[in-house]
């Protein structure tokens, strides 16, 4: 059981209101709210720490340094990769897929196949279109039933020895499926093929061991998880991380820089050209501490929850649908009410202080699997409770009657 | 009615409700109960896309005067649409051209709609000003 007074003092926007209610967030999907503590922790860096990284002899840089590095480890901990050398910083979930579809991209040839979901996040598409276009390859993708459900047997039949990569996400962020992971990882490596999760959805809420998944990367934004926009991980096995070329040229990624030949640091810093965000590591790392603290297994069992007591509440209101039903969710409900688009019933619930999220989720092929433009979006963090869940069901009554469904 | 007494008259409409979802009903209601447009003219032509919502806004001459219809895939826009379609129907394109369109500001519509749907209602009074343009021209 969480202390969820407790933990609701630490995140001051959730006594705003909104329109002069009291908010409720449910859009935990797309970005979590910040906890005291995380936003300290940038404010201590700027105001006690800040000096550029890893090249000054001084202090106050060495000390900003120590404080980077060490946030790393932290991550490192958090997710049980064996080295830090493997903890890659990007921008966040985004880049890091940009980063392997270029740099492991590199490795590929024309002809080559990369195997998808068909309940991608667009940034999880995109790129690998980028690398089509680029290097000539093919994408496959693995279909799921009408309950939001991944065919295991057809990505077991799509694998061939032209398959250089699996990329799916661990958990949908328009469907809310968990995908079983562990086996699609154990399918890939029986065929020697590396697999890389998208763990945008997954960290967040659920227990992340790198020794247990043996994924070949996996990545992850900080923002989805309590800590602060703008930075985000690309873990990768030192075997693929070494084979790989840089992503990109400048400061920090080179070991010596010459106009005649130029060699490369050593990992993770051949991936991190440029000065890094030392003060969003940091904050991202105390953000962990604080999840940490709490356990995530107690987080995951709260939103587990907070999933069924909405469920079963929803689905009490008639004339609701459900997109996504598989049997393994995280706390995240997409739905659609009668025949009202999900903008009206979006527009409604702000002004009543619900924040949810309409649209498509950017995962449009998802959308047109069910053959709809987009959803209403419900999605859960550490923070929300079963009263603020009753004052959506009311909202959702609410814009029934307004909409006479 | 003149257009500016068909804006007046929304505007005592909307006086009494104090509160926004009850404004929001009356937007909705109107929507609900508009003329539409038939399937065959939900051309790209008479589309105005915004972000998420569609709205679809046909134009004809009837005797001199304009007459609008429109018809959207949301509700709210649709009844935006609706309101603007009412205040400027039934008259001539001069009218139509010359018209300040003062209620939506007075009923606090703009305001209070989200920075898209806000976009989309511009757009909207852009076609149908651009509409009225076009029939001017050809007369
Ligand atoms: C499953 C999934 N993948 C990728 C992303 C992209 O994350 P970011 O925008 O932080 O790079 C998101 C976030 O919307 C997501 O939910």
């Amino acid at each position: 059981m969480l202390d969820l007074q407790k933990i609701r003092a630490d995140f001051p926007i959730l006594s705003e209101t909104v329109y002069g209610k009291p908010l409720v967030y449910f859009d935990n999907a797309a970005t979590t709210q910040k906890p005291r503590c995380v936003v300290q922790k940038m404010e201590e860096g700027y105001y006690k720490r800040n000096a550029n990284i890893h090249r000054g002899v001084h202090f106050l840089s060495q000390e900003a340094t120590e404080a980077h590095e060490q946030a790393r480890e932290t991550i490192r901990a958090f997710i049980g990769a064996k080295s830090s050398n493997e903890i890659v910083f990007t921008r966040g979930t985004t880049e890091a897929i940009n980063l392997v579809a270029s740099s492991f991209g590199d490795l590929l040839q024309a002809g080559d196949e990369i195997l998808l979901t068909a309940m991608e996040h667009h940034s999880n598409i995109v790129p690998w279109q980028l690398l089509r276009t680029r290097k000539g390859i093919e994408i496959k993708v693995i279909p799921f039933t009408n309950r939001g459900e991944l065919l295991l047997d057809e990505l077991a039949k799509s694998i061939n020895p032209k398959t250089k990569l699996i990329a799916c996400t661990h958990i949908s962020n328009a469907l809310g499926t968990i995908n079983p992971i562990n086996e699609i990882i154990k399918i890939a490596h029986a065929a020697n093929i590396p697999v890389l999760v998208d763990g945008a959805q997954s960290v967040p809420h659920l227990k992340i061991d790198m020794q247990a998944l043996d994924a070949d990367f996996f990545v992850f934004s900080a923002h989805k998880i309590y800590g602060p926009t703008g930075i985000g991980v690309l873990y990768g096995k030192e075997k693929w991380l070494d084979k790989m070329p840089p992503y990109q040229g400048g400061g920090e990624m080179i070991a010596k820089v010459s106009f005649e030949n130029t060699t490369f640091a050593a990992l993770p810093f051949k991936f991190e050209a440029g000065t890094p965000d030392f003060i969003g590591s940091t904050a991202f790392a105390e953000a962990l501490r604080y999840i940490s603290a709490i356990g995530i297994e107690n987080i995951a069992a709260h939103e587990n929850k907070l999933l069924l007591y909405a469920t079963e509440k929803l689905r009490k209101l008639e004339n609701i649908r459900f997109i996504g039903e598989a049997e393994h969710k995280s706390g995240l409900i997409s739905f659609l009410v009668g025949s009202i688009h999900p903008y009206d019933v979006g527009s409604i619930l702000d002004k009543l202080g619900i924040a949810v999220r309409t649209g498509h989720h950017c995962a449009q092929p998802v959308m047109e699997v069910f053959s709809i433009e987009g959803t209403v979006r419900a999605s859960f963090g550490l923070y929300n409770t079963t009263q603020e869940i009753d004052v959506f069901i009311d909202g959702v009554e609410r814009v029934k009657k307004m909409f006479k469904q | 009615m003149t257009i500016n007494e068909k804006q007046d008259a929304i505007i005592a409409e909307f006086e009494f409700l104090e509160d926004w979802l009850d404004k929001y009903q009356q937007i909705i209601d109107k929507g609900m109960s508009s003329a539409g447009v038939s399937a065959k003219e939900k051309t790209p032509q008479n589309l105005i896309e915004g972000c998420q919502s569609k709205v679809w806004i046909v134009a004809e001459m009837h005797e001199g005067k304009v007459v609008f219809r429109a018809e959207s895939n949301t509700d709210i826009a649709g009844g935006i649409a609706a309101m603007l379609v009412d205040v400027l129907s039934g008259h001539t394109p001069e009218e139509i051209i010359q018209t300040e369109l003062y209620f939506l500001e007075k009923i606090g519509l703009k305001e209070h709609l989200s920075p898209t749907r806000a976009n989309g209602m511009l757009a909207m009074i852009k076609q149908l000003k651009l509409f009225a343009l076009a029939f001017q021209t050809k007369q």
